[in-house]
């Protein structure tokens, strides 16, 4: 696209007004985005080799920060649960949100009060989501145990009372707020598959679930790949909705990476040791993606 | 139901168009019911925690959790709306929230759109690796560099300021991103006439690409408020006076304090929802756009 001739004069004087245009146009919105989010990602890279404190004393410290990461069990115990989070939010939205895409996608009546219906949680503030899910899951008057207390479960879970059941508390409540969302992406990426390849697989005799496995799927393939993406760094950040809803308990049984950077940067003030737990974080974020994205182009070719 | 969809503006996003009317037909009556089923259950199991939430702030204390449950206020305490504000500081937080969602809202839109421009429009060396590092940065968590943003905003004397807030929301890589991908659904011819006419570049953004973008600047104007006024985190790490909290701050040190006053903090969640929910359900049609043109959010 930007092709950009070098030679001629005339050029040059467009290229040089052109770059003049083009930086005024950004420039307002780029310092703030570099002082803001380039220079501190920058600076994270630093941070993690010092053992920074509240003072802002910095010495170089090499690699003893990873050293003791490596040695910390809090750390493992954060990054076990990180992916425990993880591994069960992903296919659960994925599942979740393409199950209410499908069912959105069919000429039946209030279809659009259900699409509101399905995103209020997302724009819902994770504050008062963890307030009222605190209270839904109260283990002994709440109306989730009543409910299955009528099903007929004998020993309700303690949810978040109990270290055991505290993750998928969380996970429940994660699944519930990002369905919506990531419905919407997925019913977009429905309407672009033709509808005359479902009709050309009806005459050949499909059932419903070959139309699905076979029509369905690999059109939304892009869709898929994209929520997976969003999903796997929204997954690994998570940390406010934990942090209102269990504060990482009962013990560390929900004590995730963000929030372990967290108590260690700014409620020990370690901003060093912290610094070098948040490299992993990014480090995990950024090669996910990178692997997706590689793992995506080679099945398109 | 087609006329409802009908009067819909058609959406101005390139966007895949996500609205219900192109489904697919249902043939039999069987899988029509199953269809209602399935809506009515995951719309009551979506809807149940708002449902709890308007019941429980309209109940006495003692009356939220009770074998069995009752699901229906009884007496009705309208009192809980008005004891809030002699509780909490809830006038504060709400206009802390405001003011700042106001500003950053404005600086959003006004910096995203401008930046935006350079990126979809002009043509010069670098642009191409410059956007590339705007859209970088959205694959990497805030909270992988929080803290050296925490140390760089100190250095700026503007922790504990709600400078920061506006500081740390109003830059963000996603409003550039979503102007950028609207301007370009926009005919180059448009521009390139009214340079040959000899409209500056500002001029074009000014009088041409604005007033066509005025769908995206909406969704990008109700996203931002929408996050700035759910924010968190940033108001955790960066408000400690209790003068400066913001409402969800506030809320969560209410509940801190008046732990067993299970109908009152239900009072707070639903004036902290209220506003968002207004809204959305004004601006639906802007949300939705903009989320499926750029598939993020803020």
């Amino acid at each position: 696209m930007a092709t950009l001739p070098r030679t001629r004069p005339r050029n040059r004087r467009l290229v040089s007004r052109n770059t003049v245009a083009g930086w005024s146009f950004i420039l307002p919105n780029f310092v703030g985005f570099a002082v803001l989010t380039l220079l501190p990602v920058v600076v994270l890279f630093y941070v993690a080799f010092t053992n920074w404190n509240v003072f802002g004393v910095a010495e170089w410290t090499g690699t003893a920060n990873f050293r003791r990461m490596w040695g910390d069990a809090s750390f493992w115990t954060a990054l076990r649960n990180t992916v425990y989070y993880t591994v069960f939010h992903i296919p659960l939205t994925l599942a979740a949100s393409l199950g209410l895409a499908l069912l959105l996608n069919r000429k039946l009546r209030g279809v659009r009060f259900f699409r509101t219906v399905a995103f209020f949680p997302y724009i819902t503030s994770i504050v008062a989501i963890a307030i009222v899910w605190n209270q839904l899951f109260s283990p002994e008057y709440g109306p989730i145990n009543a409910l299955l207390g009528a099903v007929g479960v004998d020993n309700p879970p303690g949810w978040t009372a109990s270290s055991t059941w505290s993750m998928p508390a969380v996970i429940i409540v994660g699944t519930w707020r990002y369905m919506g969302y990531y419905m919407l992406l997925f019913l977009a990426g429905l309407q672009t598959i033709p509808a005359q390849l479902y009709e050309a697989a009806e005459t050949d005799g499909a059932t419903p679930w070959q139309r699905f496995v076979h029509v369905t799927l690999p059109g939304l393939r892009h869709t898929t790949f994209f929520v997976t993406v969003l999903l796997t760094i929204e997954s690994f950040k998570v940390f406010d909705l934990i942090l209102v809803m269990t504060g990482g308990g009962p013990g560390q049984s929900t004590l995730v990476l963000s929030q372990y950077i967290y108590q260690k940067g700014f409620e020990e003030n370690q901003f060093g040791y912290a610094s070098a737990v948040s490299v992993v974080l990014f480090a995990i974020c950024f090669s996910i993606t990178i692997i997706q994205f590689m793992v995506n182009k080679r099945r398109n070719s | 139901m087609t006329a409802t969809d009908l009067s819909l503006p058609a959406p101005a996003v390139a966007a895949p168009d996500n609205r219900s009317a192109p489904g697919r037909p249902v043939r039999s009556r069987g899988w029509r019911l199953v269809g209602y089923a399935a809506l009515v259950l995951a719309a009551a199991g979506l809807l149940l925690p708002f449902y709890w939430m308007v019941v429980a702030s309209l109940k006495t204390n003692s009356d939220v959790f009770t074998i069995p449950i009752t699901w229906l206020p009884d007496p009705v305490v309208w009192r809980n709306y008005l004891d809030i504000w002699q509780r909490s500081d809830m006038t504060t937080w709400l206009g802390n929230t405001l003011l700042l969602s106001v500003v950053v809202t404005l600086l959003q839109v006004l910096t995203g759109s401008f930046a935006a421009y350079g990126f979809a429009r002009v043509r010069f060396p670098g642009r191409n690796a410059l956007f590339l590092a705007y859209v970088g940065t959205i694959a990497v968590p805030w909270q992988s560099y929080m803290i050296p943003q925490f140390i760089l905003m100190s250095k700026l004397q503007l922790s504990n300021t709600l400078w920061s807030i506006v500081a740390l929301q109003a830059f963000g890589a996603f409003g550039v991103f979503l102007m950028k991908q609207f301007y370009e659904t926009i005919p180059e011819e448009l521009s390139e006439s009214a340079r040959v006419d000899g409209l500056s570049e500002f001029g074009i953004y000014r009088r041409i690409m604005l007033p066509l973008s005025r769908p995206a600047l909406a969704s990008l104007a109700l996203l931002t408020f929408v996050t700035t006024w759910n924010d968190y985190l940033g108001p955790l790490i960066y408000l400690r006076s209790p003068d400066l909290r913001t409402i969800q701050l506030g809320l969560n040190t209410f509940i801190s304090q008046y732990n067993a006053e299970y109908a009152l903090i239900m009072t707070g969640s639903v004036l902290s929802v209220l506003p968002v929910a207004v809204i959305f359900l004004v601006g639906q049609r802007y949300f939705i756009e903009g989320i499926a043109t750029t598939g993020l959010k803020g």
